[in-house]
């Protein structure tokens, strides 16, 4: 297969799987906005701050507020990661592909864009939460497409691994976007509050209810818990992480459990370290600390990806 | 919806002779459309555009920023072309993209049609189709150019001519194939009762004649199409044909040449390739040779293509013979080198360059269409008899500035065909681009696009100057 067409692959569902997480941020955040006492500027701030934009943010729209917030996050054009943005960049990439993935996945993408591209125009904030919705729905509905239309081939397998890390890092960024919430109030900590934060926070990663059936009882490592190590949840960090290295082996043809390139290495580990860790451990590191290195490896597969398979330079 | 009131009028109509009366070829089309309820061809109509718009026939239209798709505008009404009538044509194509092949490959070795006074060397050094670089290139076969779109077009009096040859890539065989597609669920039935031949295999035989072009030693040669990438207007009809050859699709920024090959970066290290299917123009293919800026080719390749090692269809160079003063050389190419009369006409054509035949031009500018000799696409045109004063002026002080640059020819009055207009049929101009595929013989593809310009009265079926398009229903018997 093409560098070029396995990188477009890999692209256009990472660039899928971004907007919905994106769609996912801001909908805890404007959950927890209708039950919480904080002032708007903290409760937006953390969220640009997680996305690692907080200075161009800054730069293009001062305060942080519900309206900026989302204004940036969802419809600037100017932002390369706003959803707008992603959808554009993801349906280039599966136009530049179409002849290689099913046409039926080329329809859901550029309706994808156009639904979002209207949504920017008309921009009804009372219809924020229908929109945030529609914006998972339509990327489960991609992602089911492509499960059901494309031949599970090497393309496939690429797409997968876009979708899975991409999920795997914004996963974690979720997490770490309630550490910064807590920060300012430690006292909150075990109260009400404390609880229905962590709740709308399970529900912005659809686990809520399959949280319950593992743990009964919400408590911070619990959810951590859930969100990192729980091998059979698909959002979890170690399940993406899992299916993500099974795929990167299924286009390699290297065996499980062995690498032969630097990426097979860095994911393997990545995925076995977490295999045998506690959440004790993590708790005791710190999860802020934990997500943090977690991210930065996890860019380190991202880039080892783009060297092994789509950067190939000839030997001259 | 009924062809009742459809009157021909002073025009030769591909299908009807004079008002009610249909030419015989096109009774069965005619009595059906006559036969369906009101309102039922306009619907009809309706879903072949969506039909069309569903499997992405598109092509990109730049100026609003969002790179939308649009549909070639496409009208139901098809061109219906006679066995007899075809059989000439295909006759007279085949004897011409022969001579052409003889003219390239002489032309950039030995030039004999020079030494023999037959075509002056002036003309061909200074066409800007003529690359240097090309000068002793032997492609496989000694065939030059395999994919031809020849344009036809059809006088007032039924005569037929060659307009153009296009040799370097012409584009537009995707909607032959589509267009057809859309038509057979449209018109099942007419299709039962008139034999029409099919174009379908136009894919297969393409790949054969890629194929072809490939060292009889290598067993599975790899075949690709290369595109200039999603910006370009033609990308749909790239991506297709390399979908129905099942071989990649890639760009130049794919390609890179590796221990004197060319090769192609995929996920498992680089991979040689074989034969190209260029959609890119020559001048941009490989920038160590051509333009230095361009951004789409792939240093090194012309170094490749010259030792041998990697096929490309067209060859580089073919550009030459799409100069509209060489086209003017065409008939004399045909006699010099199969010593065969043409069967196929040009345009009765006027060199600016001929000192008495520009005077004459100068005298006719309001009757004359002017060309000029580098340009394609409906680009850099003077059409006479519609023009302004001013650009007539603006034209003559053009062509005696630079006349090398500049022909001219009669204004035709395109054949017409019935097309679907705000409800009724009126009368649009038409011409008819067949394609020929050069590999171990030639064929003609039994159809071609037929262009129609859907501007009332208009002579320009250019896409990018409000043309459609037609399918065309070549009949087997």
């Amino acid at each position: 297969m093409l560098s070029r067409v396995a990188d477009s692959i890999y692209w256009l569902n990472r660039y899928v799987e971004r907007a919905e997480n994106i769609a996912r941020f801001i909908d805890v955040n404007l959950n927890l906005l209708l039950d919480s006492s904080l002032g708007e500027a903290q409760q937006w701030e953390p969220l640009v701050l997680t996305s690692g934009d907080l200075s161009l943010f800054r730069e293009r729209y001062g305060e942080a507020t519900a309206e900026t917030v989302i204004q940036f996050f969802t419809f600037d054009s100017g932002y390369d990661n706003s959803i707008l943005s992603c959808l554009r960049s993801a349906r280039e990439n599966a136009r530049s592909v179409r002849e290689i993935i099913s046409s039926e996945m080329w329809e859901r993408v550029n309706d994808f864009y156009l639904m979002v591209q209207e949504a920017a125009r008309t921009q009804h904030p009372h219809q924020w939460f229908e929109f945030f919705n529609n914006v998972k729905l339509t990327s489960h509905l991609f992602a089911g497409v492509m499960d059901a239309t494309m031949t599970h081939n090497e393309g496939w397998h690429f797409g997968q691994m876009g979708r899975l890390l991409e999920r795997a890092d914004k996963t974690a960024r979720i997490l770490d976007v309630k550490y910064f919430i807590l920060l300012p109030s430690l006292r909150d900590v075990g109260s009400t509050l404390d609880e229905l934060q962590w709740i709308a926070l399970l529900k912005s990663a659809s686990a809520y209810e399959m949280y319950r059936k593992v743990q009964h009882r919400i408590s911070p490592s619990g959810v951590a818990q859930f969100l990192i190590l729980e091998r059979e949840f698909p959002r979890s960090i170690q399940f993406c992480l899992t299916r993500a290295e099974q795929s990167l082996h299924h286009i390699t043809g290297t065996p499980l459990s062995t690498w032969r390139s630097p990426v097979e290495r860095t994911l393997g580990r990545l995925r076995s370290d977490l295999d045998y860790l506690l959440i004790e451990d993590i708790i005791q590191l710190g999860l802020h600390e934990f997500l943090d290195k977690l991210q930065r490896q996890m860019n380190d597969v991202g880039n080892k990806t783009f060297e092994t398979f789509f950067a190939l330079q000839p030997v001259s | 919806m009924r062809f009742n009131q459809y009157d021909p009028g002073d025009f030769y109509d591909e299908l009807f002779v004079e008002k009610g009366r249909p030419r015989e070829a096109a009774i069965p089309l005619v009595d059906r459309v006559n036969s369906l309820p009101e309102g039922e061809l306009e619907h009809r109509q309706k879903a072949a555009e969506v039909a069309l718009f569903k499997m992405g026939v598109t092509f990109n239209v730049y100026s609003d920023g969002q790179g939308t798709e649009r549909i070639m505008p496409f009208d139901l009404i098809p061109r219906i072309v006679s066995a007899q009538e075809w059989a000439v044509l295909e006759k007279g194509l085949k004897q011409r993209v022969q001579a052409l092949n003889l003219f390239l490959q002489d032309i950039y070795n030995d030039r004999k049609i020079i030494k023999d006074k037959v075509i002056p060397w002036d003309l061909v050094e200074s066409a800007t189709g003529y690359l240097k670089p090309c000068e002793g290139l032997n492609p496989p076969g000694g065939v030059w150019c395999h994919i031809t779109g020849t344009d036809l077009v059809r006088d007032k009096d039924g005569q037929w001519y060659v307009l153009e040859d296009n040799l370097r890539c012409p584009s537009g065989v995707s909607y032959v194939l589509e267009n057809r597609r859309v038509m057979k669920t449209t018109f099942p039935q007419v299709f039962q009762t008139m034999e029409i031949q099919p174009v379908d295999d136009y894919a297969g035989r393409l790949l054969e004649t890629l194929l072809n072009l490939a060292p009889p030693t290598l067993t599975d040669p790899t075949v690709v199409v290369l595109t200039p990438g999603i910006y370009n207007s033609a990308y749909f009809e790239h991506s297709f044909l390399a979908q129905q050859m099942g071989v990649e699709l890639v760009e130049g920024r794919d390609l890179v040449v590796a221990d004197g090959y060319l090769q192609m970066r995929t996920t498992k290290g680089l991979q040689r390739v074989d034969v190209i299917y260029r959609r890119i123009d020559d001048i941009f293919i490989d920038p160590t040779v051509f333009r230095s800026d361009s951004l789409l080719g792939i240093p090194g390749l012309m170094e490749v293509y010259r030792s041998g090692r990697v096929a490309l269809a067209n060859a580089l160079g073919t550009g030459i013979a799409d100069d509209k003063v060489i086209y003017s050389f065409v008939p004399e190419m045909i006699r010099y080198y199969l010593g065969e009369d043409p069967i196929l006409q040009n345009v009765p054509t006027y060199l600016c360059w001929v000192e008495q035949q520009q005077q004459h031009i100068l005298a006719n500018l309001d009757k004359l269409v002017v060309k000029a000799a580098n340009e394609s696409g409906g680009y850099g045109m003077l059409v006479g008899p519609h023009a302004t004063p001013e650009q007539r002026q603006e034209f003559a002080h053009r062509i005696q500035a630079s006349p090398r640059n500049y022909i001219a020819q009669p204004t035709l009055c395109l054949s017409r065909v019935p097309t679907l207009i705000e409800g009724q049929f009126e009368g649009c101009h038409v011409d008819l681009r067949p394609y020929i595929l050069y590999g171990k013989d030639i064929y003609v593809n039994p159809g071609g696009l037929t262009r129609v310009a859907l501007r009332r009265g208009s002579l320009v079926v250019n896409s990018s100057q409000g043309g459609g398009t037609k399918d065309t229903w070549v009949l087997a018997h």
